[in-house]
């Protein structure tokens, strides 16, 4: 995973954040991930600039649901090739959970989180404790993933290098 | 204590006894994938398999943007064709008047079939368990490597039981249930959570009504939805069935769920989800006067027979006075419509028809909104921009409301306008 201390500003969204917001439906025909970032949270009433004025090691920090309705995996792309190193959100939307792991892309379920920073807050995260703080308040929140096996195919770096891993081994 | 359904279903294709909570790794008994098949073709290429696990077990079908309103589009579809060709797909439904929107597809055509495992590149995947199947949507990572090696592994999920009793009130289906039960327990309300329908009323509901039900399973959060397997689904998929693996399995009587509510749908009115959640609830007596400039239906939610129905009994004779995009959700539908009539009250009120498919749904074609304009649909999400710009709005409601309300340009009540 790369380093597993991160430091960066806050960008902070609130509960219910849907996979169109992250990334909408008009751009889903576009298959590169790397052409995906350009368009993250184009349709976030407040956030339209993210993709212009994010910056690489920035953080996205969420309230509850984050990533609901589409299975698209654009929504994790366009984050993940965009140089954002981590989400943090109180909780994830099932698939957008799922399809973040199974990219290897750290997302960590950090109860009580949107409370704690606003837009530009400097943070720092550790990704082997789960610590996180808020570098300008001083406020120590922690976050998880969920489960060994999760942890297990975030450690290979995702769900494919996880198989080709154990390929033949059962 | 006894067992819930997705613990005796996934269970059953573990081969050993499984409680919630538990990780377990399944062979899926049908993988569905729409024109997504094309990006999650070239994942599983970079997986350095050659072939899929098992080409029967791989349903396509065309749905989201058809005929291809791009060349875009058009590109994707034809890398889905020569991966069918290279793979030997004999599931495939290609721009032809055997297919529709792939959930309609896959539940009329008889693969959602009771007890199976099925996973599908789409979150409304969760449709089939109308039909008894546990079924969910999975993204494009996880689909090309269940391609490549048969199996996903699932964490046996809590369950939510939802009891739902009486009998629905004039102008009411459904749809108003489901927007209701959504505004109740919001759009996480049942996160990771298996949820289960019981109840005299769900037994007394059509295959179609319990497929808009399911379908609006992931708009709670949920990992699947589902309804009794009874007498009516195993009617219907006598000589349908796509698979003889099928088994009819319900959750036992003492069952432990993480939730449990109850409805009496003497209590349900004509309701709508306003812009821009699925559960921002009203009953439409709240918002009855809302200007609209346009009305959708179709979808995977409501595009069936009964839904087409239930808006030509609100229009039979009558003229729309806003733009109103009907889509039934197959050719299958499309035909049986056409026998029927409805059509041609569809037609004669004003509507214009489009070919079965999502259609402006997702803001593909066929329908997109201007700046500032609002949208009545019968679909299942309203998210800022879901029908193509960011600044119109859109309600959910069901069939009758939505034809209700393109009769007066404005949203009405059905109950005014059925007699």
């Amino acid at each position: 995973m790369g380093s597993s201390i991160i430091k960066g500003r806050a960008w902070v969204f609130g509960d219910d954040v849907d996979t169109d917001l992250i990334y909408h439906n008009k751009y889903l025909a576009v298959t590169d991930p790397a052409e995906m970032p350009q368009y993250a949270f184009e349709y976030y009433p407040g956030k339209e600039n993210f993709a212009r004025e994010v910056q690489n090691g920035d953080v996205v920090v969420a309230g509850t649901n984050f990533g609901c309705g589409s299975s698209r995996e654009h929504a994790v792309y366009c984050l993940k090739e965009g140089g954002i190193p981590v989400v943090l959100a109180e909780s994830f939307s099932r698939i957008y959970y799922r399809n973040a792991v199974n990219n290897g892309y750290p997302v960590l379920v950090a109860p009580g989180i949107s409370s704690k920073f606003k837009d530009g807050d400097e943070i720092e995260v550790n990704l082997d404790t789960g610590e996180i703080t808020n570098l300008k308040s001083g406020e120590k929140i922690h976050g998880d993933a969920v489960t060994d096996l999760e942890k297990e195919i975030m450690a290979h770096g995702g769900l494919l290098q996880y198989i080709k891993a154990h390929a033949g081994k059962e | 204590m006894g067992k819930t359904f997705a613990e005796k279903v996934l269970g059953k294709a573990t081969g050993n006894e499984v409680s919630a909570g538990q990780i377990v790794t399944v062979e899926p008994h049908f993988c569905m994938s729409h024109d997504n098949a094309a990006p999650i073709s070239k994942i599983f290429r970079d997986i350095g398999v050659n072939k899929v696990w098992d080409s029967s077990k791989l349903v396509f079908i065309l749905d989201h943007a058809i005929p291809a309103p791009t060349d875009k589009h058009a590109q994707n579809h034809k890398v889905i064709r020569e991966f069918v060709k290279d793979q030997g797909i004999e599931h495939f439904y290609d721009i032809m008047s055997n297919g529709g929107v792939c959930h309609q597809v896959m539940c009329e055509k008889g693969y959602a079939l009771p007890g199976l495992v099925m996973v599908g590149s789409d979150s409304h995947t969760c449709t089939y368990g109308a039909f008894g199947a546990f079924s969910t949507g999975i993204g494009r990572t996880e689909m090309a490597a269940t391609w490549a090696t048969g199996k996903i592994w699932f964490k046996v999920p809590d369950s939510m039981k939802i009891s739902v009793n009486g009998t629905f009130s004039r102008g009411v289906s459904a749809k108003d249930l489901i927007l209701r039960i959504m505004g109740d327990i919001q759009s996480d309300g049942a996160d990771y959570m298996s949820v289960e329908f019981h109840g005299k009323a769900i037994a007394d509901m059509s295959l179609g009504s319990r497929m808009t039900l399911c379908n609006l399973g992931i708009e709670m959060g949920a990992k699947n939805a589902v309804c009794p397997p009874d007498d009516k689904v195993l009617n219907f998929i006598k000589d349908k069935a796509k698979s003889d693996k099928w088994e009819s399995i319900w959750a036992d009587e003492d069952a432990c769920y993480e939730k449990a509510l109850e409805y009496d749908l003497a209590n349900i009115e004509p309701g709508v989800a306003k812009p821009h959640t699925v559960d921002n609830y009203s009953p439409v007596t709240e918002v009855k006067g809302t200007s609209i400039d346009q009305a959708f239906i179709g979808t995977c939610t409501n595009g069936r027979l009964q839904d087409l129905e239930e808006a030509a009994k609100v229009l039979s004779g009558k003229r729309v006075a806003v733009r109103t995009i009907v889509i039934p959700a197959s050719w299958e539908i499309y035909r049986k419509a056409m026998s029927k009539g409805v059509i041609d009250i569809l037609l004669d009120a004003g509507c214009v028809l489009a070919n079965p498919g999502c259609g402006p749904c997702m803001g593909n074609h066929e329908g997109i909104l201007a700046p500032g304009e609002t949208c009545i649909s019968t679909a299942n999400r309203n998210f800022k921009g879901r029908m193509g710009n960011k600044e119109s709005f859109i309600y959910l409601a069901s069939p009758a409301t939505v034809a209700a309300s393109a009769l007066k340009g404005e949203i009405a009540d059905p109950r005014e306008v059925l007699v």
